[in-house]
């Protein structure tokens, strides 16, 4: 018998037809958010409507303001921003699509709302209209980014046209160190393979390193796959899985549902012997907690390293690349990472603002105050109120850090929180792409305990020195 | 969609790599309804100082405020999946990119536009961005049915397209009306499938 990869055993799942290698896929789940106006608008023009609405998910997320919620919607002070509020809940009632709105006692981020809820589930295939939905292949499902035109296709017919991408097999073992995260992982891989180092690719994270990782550490991982490059990135199944998905609201229930759905489960993870198209390793012991210091994620490097000279990249194009990045990020060669100074820190987006993150950042803040404006941004109202019992709240408000409502906020600097021109940024979200946070904003990506680090110190420091 | 067939248009050489979405379309215009206004969007951060002055950046002057081709470096359209990066493009007059890679969702979407995305390898890349930076606003010539880039020498550089992506190109087919002929087999697909999921049946 073919030994399957998991990739290969949930798209054969779904195909519905094929021409000329171009497959037509069955969609289960859609996700969408307020930038989703361009697929509702193209809907319009076709007078087109929505073929399974009970399959797409809505969330306010992107514009949602992250202070000031007690106002309502009307109390959202830009009108362009709004009115992306407003149109997005009309458009979701006209088409009866569920909408995690405003309101929603569950509101939250795309890629922190959907496995909350169980909406998402080993197996599956989804598409979402933002790149980090490859966050949701963390449960053993295909998940991809897609454009506003394939979205409206989605949405039109329940089906996408796609390529099928070749697999990259990425395997991690051992004991992460002490005071490295599931983040530093997946920082030290694009390192080594290149912000472009996954395109055309699928990814499968595997070996016991993901094996012993919570579902929080899985989705942190599998959300940046895209900043990779490749079109997703996936770890199997397996009992701590299961254990996150029970009871959830949309996950099938216990008895006869769940006990079938099980079944289909555990026939997921790739087969012993399957092969990938490539494969790369990395030994968990050796990572450590990483800092971007350039433009694009790929530019990381450990903590205890120093900003590299351009003379010494590996080659001519990355050599004039550095160079333009040190220029934008306002950083000499040779200077320790940990001597440069931060203006802001921003705990939050879809990368690292779950329950996990959050008592990352709590346990570095009992360690001291915060020296720079933090804030603190849970990905769901649900990681909000499960964070307050928790008392983390309460430690990183006396700590000087700002707790605030959910949303993409400063990741994606879209909702008005933005980082004003040359502010420096310890972030824990995804890109630090140029003027991302903001024109002229210069963003460091690190993980939650580093970025709580940062803010005690005011600069960028080993957190295991503050924690031990 | 507009069909494309052949195009000879001014190219634009850009040395960087890995050209993120984020600039060609900075997030904040997400919201901006789809016209012409995201001729003005396109690469704004670069284009435009903090105060709204223009910048020396390459698109700002003759002749590459003409540009319908840019040929880039690898990786270009990575990041977001937003299509305003490619309405940016397309309301500038950029009907054809040309590099070594593409982020992966960038080019689906660029080809849902009447966009052609075109892969040469890495040097042959670098030699167009040469010969373009010795004689600023001159032309390239793509022909899609062919399959080729003609640069200034006069050289062909074949590249390789999927034939569904270059017969929808071509013809500017719209892939919703082509999918509705799938209807009754999308429709038959659902059947079996809820049947072997009956915990997604019940809750759709």
């Amino acid at each position: 018998m073919t030994a399957h990869t998991m990739f290969d055993k949930i798209w054969d799942a779904h195909v519905i037809d094929e021409e000329e290698g171009e497959i037509l896929l069955y969609v289960d789940r859609a996700l969408i958010h307020e930038g989703s106006s361009h697929a509702f608008a193209a809907l319009k023009r076709r007078n087109q409507s929505v073929a399974r609405p009970q399959q797409v998910f809505a969330f306010t997320d992107h514009y949602v303001p992250t202070t000031g919620r007690e106002k309502g919607i009307q109390g959202i002070a830009v009108d362009e921003i709004r009115n992306m509020v407003i149109a997005q809940h009309e458009n979701t009632k006209l088409h009866g699509i569920r909408l995690f709105g405003f309101d929603d006692p569950a509101q939250g981020i795309l890629h922190i709302v959907p496995p909350e809820q169980g909406i998402t589930q080993p197996g599956m295939l989804i598409c979402g209209a933002d790149s980090h939905t490859a966050t949701h292949g963390a449960f053993g499902s295909i998940a991809f980014g897609i454009g506003a035109s394939d979205m409206t296709h989605v949405m039109a017919t329940q089906a996408t046209w796609q390529r099928k991408p070749k697999t990259l097999r990425i395997v991690v073992n051992g004991e992460l160190g002490f005071g490295v995260a599931p983040k530093d992982i997946i920082l030290a891989v694009i390192a080594k393979i290149g912000a472009a180092g996954g395109v055309g690719h699928a990814i499968e994270y595997a070996g016991n390193t993901f094996e012993r990782m919570s579902m929080e550490g899985r989705m942190t991982v599998c959300n940046m796959s895209i900043e990779a490059g490749a079109r997703c990135g996936m770890i199997a199944p397996d009992d701590i899985t299961y254990a996150y998905m029970d009871g959830r609201p949309w996950a099938p229930q216990k008895g006869a549902e769940w006990d079938a759905a099980m079944a289909l489960w555990r026939t997921l993870p790739s087969d012993p012997g399957a092969r990938f198209d490539r494969e790369v390793t990395l030994d968990a012991a050796q990572i450590e907690p990483m800092v971007t210091w350039g433009v694009n994620p790929e530019m990381a490097s450990p903590v205890g390293a120093a900003v590299p000279d351009p003379k010494t990249a590996p080659d001519e194009r990355r050599r004039s690349d550095w160079a333009m990045a040190l220029d934008y990020m306002g950083l000499k060669a040779g200077t320790p990472l940990q001597d440069i100074a931060i203006d802001r820190v921003f705990i939050g987006s879809c990368t690292n603002s779950r329950i996990e993150d959050i008592r990352a950042a709590a346990e570095v803040a009992k360690h001291g105050r915060a020296k720079v404006p933090a804030w603190v941004v849970p990905g769901s109202k649900t990681v909000k109120r499960q964070a307050e019992a928790e008392g983390l709240d309460k430690i990183l408000t006396a700590a000087g850090f700002e707790w605030r409502d959910p949303g993409c906020s400063l990741c994606t600097a879209i909702n008005g929180d933005q980082l004003q021109p040359g502010e420096r940024c310890a972030s824990t979200s995804n890109r630090n792409f140029r003027n991302r946070q903001g024109p002229g904003g210069r963003t460091h990506l690190v993980s939650p305990a580093m970025a709580a680090a940062a803010a005690l110190k005011g600069r960028f420091t080993d957190v295991r020195e503050i924690i031990k | 969609m507009q069909p494309f067939t052949t195009l000879t248009a001014i190219a634009v050489p850009m040395h960087e790599a890995n050209i993120d979405t984020n600039q060609l379309c900075p997030t904040r215009f997400n919201k901006v309804p789809r016209g012409p206004r995201f001729r003005e969007i396109l690469f704004y951060d670069a284009r435009n100082r903090p105060d709204g002055t223009p910048t020396e950046f390459v698109l700002n002057a003759a002749p590459y405020d003409q540009s319908g081709i840019i040929v880039a470096d690898r990786n270009f359209g990575c990041g977001s999946s937003r299509e305003t990066a490619v309405y940016a493009l397309y309301e500038f007059g950029i009907r054809c990119v040309i590099a070594p890679s593409f982020g992966d969702i960038f080019s689906a979407n660029c080809a849902k536009n009447g966009l052609l995305t075109v892969v040469l390898p890495e040097a042959e890349c670098a030699d167009i961005r040469r010969q373009l930076q010795d004689r600023p606003g001159a032309t390239l010539h793509v022909d899609l049915a062919a399959q080729t880039v003609t640069d200034l020498e006069g050289r062909a550089h074949r590249f390789d397209i999927h034939e569904v992506r270059k017969r929808c190109l071509l013809q500017g087919l719209d892939e919703i009306d082509r999918t509705k002929q799938y209807s009754a087999k999308i429709e038959g697909f659902e059947r079996g499938y809820y049947q072997s999921r009956p915990w997604l049946a019940a809750r759709g």
